[in-house]
């Protein structure tokens, strides 16, 4: 008996971990951030010089930390389109209320932060609601929000931007939580960078190691059956939109913190740049599987392959051809483990 | 709970059924669903209920899991008065059922699914974080106590045969406090082989000592595994035979109907001509069951 045991154990331990490196959803993107880093690397002293590289994990890391909430709101099953717009909503909010309405520059970031909670809670809810999908819930949700950026915008400031943020007292002290940078082998790295590497490392947590992690795959994998062994659905799908309105709050601010000035224009089309990131990384558009590591890596290919091409001195009009074999080499290959995963034998 | 004197009085222990359907009746609207439907279900044994299509197997598992209230009669756990509000209620009392569906997530690994919603935890405040080493070290037990060595916890359900999804269901069911398991056609799906690896765990369940309500409309899957047979039709009881009362041509004849499945043999005859041997062999059937 314990000799069967043991033997069934080794030939798990033989035929598992390839079989288990293979199937982790951020496989392939860790590949491709491999294969995209030599290729550039070795065509370009540029992009491999720390300076090259602070450039490219700049542009990562703006992306990245949206991709992150963004994937775990897809593992749970929906989508945000208004995620890219909310970055604007949540930076010229804290704007206009600092600059225009004269309230503190702390309280008006907190207010920010409740507003985004607000509207990610209003998004989740009508989802968990109607049962509509979150594409049009969400849809409906993007325009309204770039209507009333651009609206509000125009009324308060006559201009299509909110600026002086900088003039603001205690904008230096919120300029070193999100906007300042350090130096690591002469060159200089924004602070975005670690927040980015610290949140991934967060919600990567969250997913894999928590009760909540495990709710979100199911609510995303099999939303009934999920229900029916007391999984609250409703509550973890909510969370997630707010989540996402919070990451959205955080990178909102941080654009407007870094230059002081932000377009009411802000963050509109970037809502797609998160989800292909995210499936890059691994996520199914179908939901139940995912992962945000996966997510980052994504935006570290977006990243590097943005700069890339132009230290090699390419044409960067090249740029969108590339995210979109990209995208469709990342969905193929995502199609197949799904198939490999949910492959029954009767 | 008790609101009615309890009828059997019996040495403490001995011979009380886990559960007792008496007379349980449920309409919905003008539809009579159940109609004075009684049987016993005894710790260690296996219940089977037989019947077609609409015959009210459905109604039955949901009355028993808390689902609906019946109008009429009663359900005794150990001898006592029950009533099921909802499906927790059921739950509490030992009664775990495991639907068709089987709740379960597919892309998810077993020992995941396997505590999905009542993940047990280990760690304070923020730290708190689902033990996923106990969760493993749990589902590989539970699930070689039923007598399946699974190969790898990490393994998607989904990837797993019916049978063997079916197992994780009732071992998780069993894990979390079940004495008496309903399983509401759980070899429908199923080839011929994954149906018998379930009588399997059916028998293994039972010899565990637990109570099962084996729902099937296959009285060749029921037979062998049952002590106990409740028949029916359309919300009706057929009737409720021991074992030793029935035979399988008994049960098979009752279940199909025996004459309307004579009228069946002599058409499907009639419109293939000689060769049909599907009319012939049920021709053949009825034939030998009287």
């Amino acid at each position: 008996m314990t000799a069967a045991t043991v033997t069934a154990d080794e030939r798990v331990a033989h035929v598992g971990v390839l079989r288990r490196v293979l199937l982790k959803p951020e496989f392939g993107a860790l590949i491709g951030a491999v294969v995209i880093f030599v290729f550039f690397a070795a065509q370009s002293d540029v992009f491999r010089s720390m300076a090259g590289a602070a450039n490219w994990l700049d542009v990562s890391s703006t992306l990245g930390l949206m991709a992150v909430p963004v994937a775990l709101l897809m593992i749970g099953g929906h989508f945000d389109l208004s995620a890219g717009v909310q970055t604007g909503t949540a930076g010229l909010a804290t704007g206009i209320m600092t600059t225009y309405w004269g309230l503190q520059l702390y309280a008006s970031w907190a207010v920010s932060l409740a507003l985004m909670l607000v509207i990610g809670f209003i998004n989740g809810f009508l989802v968990t609601r109607t049962g509509l999908p979150s594409f049009i819930i969400t849809l409906g949700m993007f325009l309204g929000l770039q209507g009333l950026n651009l609206g509000l915008t125009k009324q308060v400031t006559n201009t299509v931007q909110v600026e002086n943020l900088d003039l603001v007292p205690g904008y230096h002290s919120l300029f070193n939580i999100l906007g300042s940078t350090f130096t690591l082998g002469h060159a200089k790295f924004q602070i975005a960078i670690i927040w980015w590497i610290g949140f991934t490392v967060v919600a990567s947590w969250l997913l894999l190691k928590t009760r909540f992690g495990n709710w979100i795959f199911a609510t995303g994998g099999e939303p009934n059956a999920s229900k029916n062994v007391g999984v609250p659905t409703d509550r973890t799908t909510i969370s997630l939109f707010m989540m996402t309105s919070a990451m959205a709050w955080f990178v909102g601010n941080t654009q407007i913190v870094r230059s002081g000035t932000i377009q009411a224009q802000v963050g509109i089309g970037q809502e797609l740049y998160f989800i292909v990131a995210a499936v890059i990384g691994g996520c199914l558009l179908t939901g139940g599987y995912g992962s945000a590591i996966g997510a980052s890596l994504g935006a570290l290919i977006f990243g590097m392959t943005q700069v890339g091409i132009i230290n090699v001195n390419w044409n960067s009009d090249w740029f969108k051809l590339f995210v979109g074999v990209m995208l469709l080499l990342a969905v193929l290959a995502n199609q197949y483990v799904r198939r490999f995963a949910e492959n029954v034998r009767r | 709970m008790t609101d009615i004197e309890v009828n059997e009085v019996t040495e403490p222990g001995t011979d009380v059924p886990l559960l007792e359907i008496r007379d349980i009746t449920k309409t919905f609207g003008s539809v009579i669903s159940l109609f004075e439907i009684s049987t016993t279900v005894r710790a260690g044994q296996v219940t089977c209920v037989l019947g077609d299509n609409g015959a009210g197997k459905s109604t039955f598992i949901k009355v028993l899991s808390g689902v609906h209230q019946p109008d009429h009669g009663q359900l005794l756990v150990d001898g006592k008065t029950a009533r099921f509000n909802t499906p927790r209620d059921a739950l509490d009392a030992g009664i775990a059922t495991v639907f068709q569906d089987l709740a379960m997530v597919p892309l998810m690994a077993i020992w995941r699914n396997f505590f999905l919603g009542s993940e047990p935890t280990k760690g304070w405040g923020p730290f708190k974080r689902f033990d996923a080493a106990t969760a493993k070290k749990i589902t590989r037990k539970e699930m070689a106590d039923m007598g399946i060595d699974i190969r790898d916890p990490d393994q998607p359900v989904g990837t797993l045969s019916g049978g063997e999804r079916q197992s994780v269901a009732i071992a998780r069911a069993v894990h979390f406090g079940a004495r008496l398991l309903i399983l509401d056609e759980p070899t429908s799906a199923l080839g011929v082989k994954q149906a018998g690896v379930v009588l399997k765990y059916i028998v293994q369940a039972r010899d565990r000592g637990l109570g099962v309500i084996f729902i099937t409309h296959n009285p060749h899957h029921a037979y062998p595994v049952g002590d106990r047979f409740l028949l029916l039709k359309r919300g009706r009881s057929l009737g409720d035979f021991a074992k030793s009362e029935i035979s399988l041509p008994e049960l098979t004849r009752l279940m199909a109907g025996g004459a309307e499945l004579e009228q069946l043999a002599h058409e499907l005859e009639r419109e293939s001509g000689e060769t049909s041997d599907l009319g012939r062999e049920l021709l053949q059937d009825t034939e030998t069951l009287g």
